[in-house]
């Protein structure tokens, strides 16, 4: 895979990092002028999938939820957002629409469902006791011609 | 965020404000629910003029406040959404649980 752009970082499951991780994919994605949607909709999508590291994987245990995105030919945007924590013991149940295990946090079970309606593809790789990892992907549209 | 209510209407109004994650979130729900609860309004107006991201932990905050205002007889009226918090709003089915007005601005 040739990557043309790469950043990675490692920060501690609490909930103020969620902005952070916002935050840096904004700044990743700057070289690459993406439109205002598609910043909103992958602003989003780490959100959800950060989120869901802190609340679900790491509910009884603190540890760091690691990003990497990287910048692949032809504008695709490559998210991977990956922790040690318990888990998933049933993938598909996770992804059902409105299904969540945290029911009393007012959680909404929507995560999964606005990560693969805002990228091309998602894949899950998780198992129980041995962390989650996510890797998503996304195309962004042509770069806005600077002579307009 | 700013909480009024309104007693000849029994409407409680909250402006909401910034980036509506799950952070943010939990701490806003302890402050809309003490309001809930002391006011037992008819209407709760939810404005988010002044939202400038949000994700399912918003929708999660919306679902929670019905459920709350549901066995009271209460409503939820969502107001001044920008067209990407009127997506993940859609997205969510939030028609089904609340009035969704369009360019309300007041």
């Amino acid at each position: 895979m040739n990557t043309l752009n790469e950043f990675r970082c490692l920060f501690p499951a609490v909930s103020a990092n969620e902005a952070l991780a916002r935050a840096a994919l904004s700044a990743f994605l700057i070289p690459a002028d993406p439109t205002a949607q598609e910043l909103a909709d992958l602003r989003t999508v780490i959100s959800e999938a950060v989120t869901n590291a802190i609340v679900h994987g790491y509910r009884n245990c603190s540890g760091d939820v690691a990003v990497c995105l990287r910048m692949l030919p032809e504008r695709v945007l490559y998210i991977r957002v990956s922790d040690k924590g318990c888990g998933i013991p049933d993938i598909e149940q996770a992804m059902t629409p409105l299904y969540t295990s945290a029911p009393e946090e007012d959680r909404a079970g929507l995560g999964f469902a606005i990560m693969q309606e805002f990228t091309d593809s998602l894949h899950v790789r998780s198992s129980p006791g041995n962390g989650t990892v996510l890797t998503m992907r996304r195309k962004l549209g042509r770069i806005h011609a600077e002579d307009d | 965020m700013k909480l009024h209510y309104d007693t000849s209407s029994q409407e409680l109004l909250v402006r909401l404000d910034g980036e509506l994650d799950h952070h943010r979130s939990a701490m806003l729900r302890t402050e809309i629910d003490a309001a809930l609860y002391a006011h037992m309004p008819r209407i709760l107006v939810l404005d988010f003029q002044a939202v400038t991201f949000m994700d399912s932990s918003g929708i999660g905050l919306i679902m929670g406040r019905y459920k709350i205002l549901q066995p009271m007889g209460g409503e939820i009226r969502i107001q001044n959404a920008s067209a990407y918090i009127s997506r993940v709003l859609k997205l969510a089915g939030m028609e089904r649980l609340a009035q969704i007005c369009e360019g309300v601005n007041a």
